[in-house]
């Protein structure tokens, strides 16, 4: 079964390049541009695995980790953050905030996908 | 699939607005009372930059836009406070930004001198704040991981490795599921996994934050052991890890016990939430991907778009000038055979030509871009001018989401910078006498635009000294343009200014030194079928105001009989029409006439004879005066023999199908297929006035 991605990101570029590289790998790929609307795509989207920036309006990426990890269906799902920043502070807040792994931008397409497929256990 | 030249693109697309929000934001943030969001949004946007600009290798922009954030973040928290001097570096480092955006665009480099000078500045700022680890981080994203293929050259060598692994809790909290690991693993060779559930305790006091389970993972594999190492990169912090090289011996085959062994996670274990079975499949409502995407659009203020070439507008818009024009032939046609009472057709003749306006409307407002493109670019340009001047200066916008055209959009940017610079030049005055009249230091220019009556109307006002009316006159009269002594109203004063060869030489300056005068802003403006006007009260300040056709395809034009021609008066020209009496009329010397209207005298000039369809003058009792007047308030009123009708008509270009006419803007096609020239007032005014209108001037003034 094609595993479903959900990619947000307040850069359209970027928000771009990722589900570029993810549709050729063959994922099923959902977007969103902030916390708030990744939220709100979840149920639609539906996603195996959420990659999510950590610098957006409205909800940034912890915000957006905490939530999905309130939402009983999706508590366990992996979310993989995708930023450029890796600061040692960073990385723990991601992680009490629940965040899976970390992906410093900019990403190797090969790596992003080997991440992918590895926390998924493809 | 798009390639990458497509998402280039669209990080320049999305760099645009990015630089457009930074400058914004900028400015908000000059306000003392701006609100911490406006700091957070101008971070983002930078931060933004960097990370795309990460993803194409444009490794100035990068370094750049990392520092800049980094003093952003500063600001941020608090760290550092925006005075006007963290301000100027602030503005500065935006407009480099934008230089090294239109660099990366042309594949060029920006000023090294200005990058290493502001990079300078930045660094200033951060001082002792700056985090040194944090550079080192950045430079580490720019090493691209590498592997280490050398253990490759002979033949490859199997190891044995040992692994243990206990999860904590926190490892099924953050989405690592244990099996997906040794799934991983398994890729890395021959693996064989043994499940420890002996410290598993009975269920009655097993709770779920519970976890006792244990993987034994025996790996034999070519694969170095830093392959191993990054499978559990991110959980070497959440469970108990253990890795050791058994031996050089090659893996003994599976042990019988843990053929049995569970790759599945026991039941209850949190991973299980995990399996796409088990959460809810609403599948059938997926939304494709997309509709998020446009989603995505409405909440970043770019709705959802296609890019069109404007060549394809153009045609669009060429088309229907060519429908307006069959619509008025289709009429012309009825009108012959007389069906002009039959309601039916009436009725249905309306329905076509409201149609064909409803359509030239929207393929107006799809060519149509807010002023916000030209303004925004202002900002720049007035911080570069006033650094140049010394002088203290703020920019106001008013209006700038009204829309005109977008060829205009392009060709306004030019006159616009001229008029700023202008202002800034020789409207403001300097910090000292401002001080002495009483006015705060800092001068104010203000940008403003607004839709009136089928024209855009955009000004440019300062509050500076207003015209010096007696040294214009001083240099006109030097430099010959008018004669000794001339009486000129104000207002004819004012419009000096505009002529070829009007430029205020002794007062040089580093921006006056370009040798443009405003006759340049004015001759531009006219080409786009725009006027400039000119409003001054000493002391005060002066106004710049242009007025613009809304678009350059069509025109509203009062269709005029002159002998046997139709010809187009485009009607933002007209301010009345009248039959002479012989009561307003007056003769000047040998055949000036002029006519008293409104309190004023003003020439009146023959068309035909203008255009030398007539040798000389025809009498006035025959015909239609229409008082028109020009961009620089000069009124005369034109004697034609006849008006027909007032209709939009569509400009056609009499330059690029035939060649300039003097007097004449453009050409137009009517509906009997014929031909007719659109006029152009001002240059028939203009050269009517220097031929014979000067003594009539003369006399208007005195009287």
């Amino acid at each position: 079964m094609t595993a479903r991605i959900l990619a947000v990101d307040d850069s359209p570029t970027i928000r771009g390049l990722v589900a570029d590289v993810l549709r050729k790998a063959g994922f099923e790929v959902f977007l969103a541009s902030d916390g708030v609307e990744g939220v709100g795509t979840l149920t639609d989207a539906n996603p195996d695995l959420i990659i999510t920036d950590i610098n957006m309006p409205k909800m940034d990426g912890f915000g957006l980790i905490e939530t999905v990890r309130a939402t009983g269906s999706y508590s366990s799902i992996p979310i993989l953050v995708l930023t450029t920043e890796s600061s040692a502070e960073l990385k723990t807040r991601a992680r009490n905030a629940g965040a899976t792994g970390w992906i410093v931008k900019p990403f190797d397409d090969e790596r992003l996908i080997a991440v992918i497929d590895r926390v998924l256990g493809r | 699939m798009p390639d990458m030249d497509e998402f280039l693109e669209m990080f320049f697309v999305e760099c645009d607005e990015l630089l457009d929000s930074l400058a914004t934001g900028l400015r908000a943030m000059e306000a003392p009372d701006h609100e911490k969001e406006t700091v957070h949004s101008v971070f983002r946007a930078v931060h933004s930059m960097k990370g795309a600009a990460a993803a194409f290798g444009l490794s100035d922009l990068v370094t750049f836009a990392h520092r800049f954030e980094t003093v952003l973040d500063l600001l941020r928290s608090d760290k550092l406070t925006a005075d006007e001097e963290v301000m100027t570096v602030l503005h500065r480092s935006s407009d480099l930004l934008t230089d090294l955006v239109t660099a990366a665009r042309q594949s060029s480099a920006a000023d090294p001198v200005r990058l290493e000078e502001l990079l300078g500045d930045l660094d200033r700022l951060i001082g002792d704040e700056g985090d040194d680890a944090e550079d080192d981080a950045l430079a580490m994203e720019f090493t691209p991981l590498t592997l280490d293929f050398s253990p490759l050259a002979g033949e490859p060598a199997i190891t044995t490795y040992k692994i243990v692994m206990m999860p904590d809790p926190e490892m099924y909290r953050t989405g690592n599921d244990p099996a997906a690991l040794i799934h991983a693993l398994s890729q890395l060779g021959d693996a064989t996994v043994t499940l420890n559930a002996t410290n598993v305790p009975k269920l009655s006091v097993w709770s779920q934050d519970d976890t006792r389970l244990s993987w034994e993972i025996k790996l034999a594999t070519t694969a170095p052991v830093t392959d191993i190492h990054q499978i559990f990169e991110f959980v070497v912090d959440c469970c108990q890890l253990d890795i050791h090289e058994l031996s050089d011996v090659v893996a003994q085959p599976a042990p019988a016990d843990s053929l049995a062994e569970p790759e599945l996670p026991a039941p209850g274990e949190p991973v299980s939430d995990l399996a796409p079975s088990d959460v809810e499949a609403t599948s059938k409502a997926a939304t494709p991907v997309e509709a998020g995407a446009s989603k995505a659009g409405q909440t970043t203020g770019q709705a959802a778009t296609i890019r069109v070439s404007l060549d394809r507008v153009d045609k669009l818009m060429n088309m229907i000038g060519e429908l307006v024009i069959k619509e008025a032939m289709l009429y012309q046609v009825i009108e012959t055979a007389g069906f002009t009472e039959d309601p039916d057709v009436v009725t249905a003749l309306e329905g076509i030509r409201q149609l064909a306006g409803d359509i030239q409307e929207s393929v107006m407002s799809i060519r149509a871009q807010p002023l916000k493109l030209v303004f925004q670019r202002m900002h720049r340009i007035l911080r570069e001018a006033a650094d140049a001047t010394g002088k203290k200066v703020r920019l106001d916008t008013l209006g700038e989401n009204t829309e005109v055209d977008k060829t205009m959009i392009e060709r306004l940017i030019d006159p616009l910078t001229h008029m700023i610079r202008n202002s800034i030049d020789h409207g403001l005055e300097d910090a000292v006498t401002r001080q002495r009249r009483g006015k705060p230091q800092e001068g104010t220019i203000t940008l403003s635009a607004a839709h009136r009556s089928g024209r855009v109307q955009i000004e440019v006002s300062d509050d500076g000294g207003g015209i010096d009316r007696e040294r214009v006159r001083r240099i006109a009269e030097e430099r010959g343009l008018i004669p000794q002594g001339a009486t000129l109203s104000s207002n004819e004063i004012d419009s000096l200014l505009f002529l070829p060869g009007f430029s205020s030489k002794d007062e040089v300056s580093a921006l006056s030194g370009r040798g443009v005068g405003l006759d340049v802003v004015r001759r531009e403006i006219m080409a786009l079928g725009g006027r400039v006007m000119i409003q001054s009260k000493e002391g005060e300040g002066t106004t710049f105001s242009i007025a613009l056709p809304l678009t350059l395809a069509v025109l509203e034009g009062m269709l005029i009989q002159l002998r046997d021609q139709t010809m187009v008066l485009p009607i933002t020209a007209v301010q009345e029409t009248l039959r002479p009496t012989s009561a307003t009329l007056h003769g000047i010397g040998k055949n000036g006439r002029v006519l008293s209207n409104r309190g004023e005298l003003i020439p009146i000039i023959d068309l035909a004879c203008s255009f030398g369809l007539r040798d000389a003058p025809a009498p006035l009792d025959d015909g239609v005066l229409i008082v028109v007047e020009t961009d620089s308030h000069k009124r005369a009123a034109l004697h034609v023999d006849g008006i027909f009708d007032q209709r939009q008509v569509v400009i056609k270009s009499l330059e690029e199908n035939y060649g300039r006419v003097p007097g004449v803007s453009a050409a137009t096609i009517l509906g009997d297929g014929k031909i007719a020239l659109i006029i152009d007032p001002e240059e028939i005014v203009l050269s009517s006035l220097s031929e014979q209108g000067r003594s009539a001037m003369a006399f208007a003034a005195n009287g």
